[in-house]
């Protein structure tokens, strides 16, 4: 690796990750039409003992990406180093072994967790599968685990259905932690759940994390909760990353003009703060990822795009006075204080932006 | 002896509750059979079918009961002085005897043996191979789904009287073929449901969570979906042990299934074939074995789904909130 004083201790590292999910057409013989472009060049690194925050609306491929990561998907290209061993071609029996490395919780605390399994056998699983531990040790190893996730032991034989959705994600985190992995990526791990719950299933990642070392890549469309947890934060828009940067340097300077719609877009505690500020308001929806735009993938929303934006992809470098990891992917980083917002974010605006709109 | 003795046994005799049970886990088994003992047609048929299963265990103490083998021919005392058969409620000859002077009543537990066996070895067969098939070609999916299914379209749409006639005429007739023949024509009945839910259980969170964790296929096939596939598995092999004994009196009847002199109500109802009213008792007895063991099943597989469907509460808690249990 060319720049390990900057990156430290690398234990991921994700190069040029594509992830390409054909769309068939035909009813006996079936031919490729197009593709989702659901991951289209992603590079990133993951540091030991880091929490690496990754943002980014619905459907922009956070989700396929993680589940490149941990190798759950065939990578369409692209290459995947973890801990030292590359695991971009391994097949699915290959990847076992590596498996006990990287674990995974998942969005949905009630789908994730199947409802025909006691929750001993659920959390012990990893161990049966990997042959670690059976009978009278796998029940105490298993029982300590719901231990340290904050769930009583004697509801080792109940089953899932029998637990609240803040029980069921500790189920959840107790089975990833079971085979004591390095990596845990949390696939929106609270999205799923009530405000007071997050702040629990949250808390107990964090503490976990000061035990058993571990290291994190979070999922979240929630800026708060990832500003909370991460010690850097990448954003994602339409498969690719246009921002990645320390949580501070991210939150206090967001250099790309679609990490300052998201921050702008953020709810505000207070009602007469919230009032008064500007919004960056995006028109338009979200290009398809089955034919996304050419040059920079912001720019047919971007407030400030210009001819180039269009035709070239912008590279994903440090702009000019930013630390070293602060990275962006734009021709204009946006600069500290300018003004992009186009409007105060009310119903009446909206209103009339539609009715100007609509033909009459 | 006075009144204030036996009012006071009487407010007696309902035990205390214990105060306050802790809130048990109940397995999704504990539920059905709870749901299952308010339902008073399920446990007619289930006691229908333990007579039924008693009828068939004890065949041979009836034998030696009445002194009647199944195939004894009781040339002595099986007719009347004409050589006829005699009606029911003769001597010794419950349900009377057939043209040869076999008691009917042995014969009928006999063949409730053949019955019982054929309808619950080839439902055991079909759903072990419609379960292993429905579940690769399901969780599998792509060519191999492709062949399975086609392949189970095929066995649904065979007419299988005909195949059973040719398999005969080949292999002779037996037991064991019999089964097996109702098998092979009853698991596809099974495997395209189970292929059905496998295709959609597979999607589920919980199977990623376990290809996560590092399951092979084999064991996210039948540790993870299979448990969730319990439910119309079961529904289904209760409804097909019917369909089975009626399948094996069908081939008996026609002389493919069980071969004669062995006791099938199959084979009973074809040797009554022509007696028309005189000898009705030939025919129904076996009739209303058969009726009750295959109406027995059929209601107790329709019991079980609905007890087994959470959407049914509504029902349940209604009845048990009129006569509590």
């Amino acid at each position: 690796m060319p720049d390990t004083a900057v990156d430290g201790d690398v234990l991921l590292n994700a190069d040029e990750i594509v992830k390409h999910f054909p769309i068939k057409e035909g009813i006996f013989f079936k031919h490729q039409v197009g593709s989702v472009k659901a991951v289209d060049g992603v590079s990133l690194k993951v540091r030991r003992g880091e929490t690496l925050g990754l943002v980014g609306e619905t459907g922009c491929g956070k989700s396929t990406l993680a589940r490149c990561i941990t190798r759950l998907f065939p990578l369409t290209s692209g290459h995947l180093t973890f801990d030292g061993a590359d695991l971009s071609k391994l097949s699915r029996s290959q990847m076992r072994p590596y498996r006990r490395g990287m674990q995974m919780i998942f969005q949905d605390p009630y789908g994730s967790l199947n409802s025909r399994r006691r929750v001993g056998s659920i959390i012990g699983d990893p161990l049966a599968i990997h042959n670690i531990a059976s009978g009278d040790e796998r029940k105490k190893r298993v029982q300590g685990l719901m231990e340290v996730v904050g769930l009583n032991p004697e509801h080792y034989n109940r089953f899932p259905a029998e637990f609240s959705g803040g029980q069921r994600q500790r189920i959840g985190v107790a089975r990833a932690l079971a085979l004591h992995p390095k990596l845990i990526v949390c696939d929106e791990p609270v999205s799923a759940l009530d405000v007071s719950i997050q702040a629990q299933i949250i808390n107990l990642l964090e503490d976990l994390q000061g035990e058993f070392g571990l290291t994190y890549v979070f999922i979240a469309h929630d800026l708060a909760v990832v500003q909370h947890v991460s010690d850097r934060v990448a954003v994602m828009y339409l498969g690719k990353i246009v921002e990645v940067a320390d949580v501070k340097d991210l939150y206090s300077t967001p250099r790309h003009p679609y990490t300052n719609a998201l921050l702008s877009a953020s709810v505000v505690a207070d009602p007469d703060k919230a009032r008064v500020r500007d919004r960056i308001i995006l028109t338009g929806d979200v290009p398809s990822p089955i034919n996304p735009p050419s040059g920079c993938r912001f720019h047919t929303r971007c407030p400030k795009a210009q001819a180039i934006c269009s035709t070239e992809e912008p590279l994903l470098q440090t702009a000019a006075g930013d630390p070293a990891g602060h990275m962006t992917a734009c021709h204009f980083p946006v600069a500290e204080g300018e003004k992009l917002a186009s409007g105060k974010a009310t119903i009446l605006h909206a209103v009339e932006g539609f009715l100007a709109e609509a033909p009459s | 002896m006075s009144l204030s003795t036996v009012d006071a046994a009487a407010t007696a005799v309902p035990p205390e509750e214990p105060a306050v049970k802790g809130i048990e886990g109940r397995t999704p088994l504990q539920l059905v059979v709870q749901r299952l003992r308010t339902d008073r047609v399920a446990i007619i048929s289930v006691v229908v079918i333990v007579l039924i299963i008693a009828l068939a265990i004890g065949a041979p103490l009836i034998a030696a009961i009445t002194g009647h083998g199944p195939t004894d021919t009781n040339v002595d005392n099986g007719t009347d002085a004409n050589g006829q058969p005699l009606p029911p409620g003769s001597a010794g000859y419950l349900l009377g005897t057939d043209n040869l002077g076999r008691d009917i009543l042995v014969r009928i537990a006999y063949g409730a043996r053949v019955s019982l066996i054929v309808g619950v070895v080839a439902t055991a067969i079909a759903t072990i191979v419609g379960v292993v098939v429905g579940l690769f070609a399901g969780y599998y999916g792509g060519w191999l789904d492709s062949i399975l299914a086609r392949i189970m379209d095929v066995v649904l749409s065979f007419p299988y009287v005909l195949f059973a006639i040719v398999l005969v005429s080949v292999f002779g007739s037996s037991l064991p073929l019999t089964i097996l023949v109702i098998a092979f024509f009853s698991f596809a009945a099974i495997g395209r449901i189970v292929r059905g839910q496998a295709l959609s259980q597979r999607e589920k969170e919980y199977v990623e969570a376990a290809h996560s964790l590092g399951a092979g296929n084999m064991r996210i096939m039948f540790v993870d979906i299979l448990p969730n596939l319990v439910a119309p598995v079961i529904v289904l092999a209760t409804l097909l042990i019917p369909t089975a004994i009626i399948f094996e009196a069908t081939l008996s009847f026609l002389g493919l299934g069980i071969a004669l002199p062995t006791p099938s109500w199959g084979n009973m109802l074809s040797d009554a074939e022509g007696v028309g009213f005189q000898a009705w008792w030939f025919y129904i007895f076996p009739m209303i074995f058969l009726l009750l063991t295959t109406l027995a099943f059929n209601l107790l597989g329709d019991a079980v789904r609905d007890a087994l469907d959470p959407r049914t509460e509504r029902i349940f808690a209604a009845r048990r909130k009129k006569k509590p249990a």
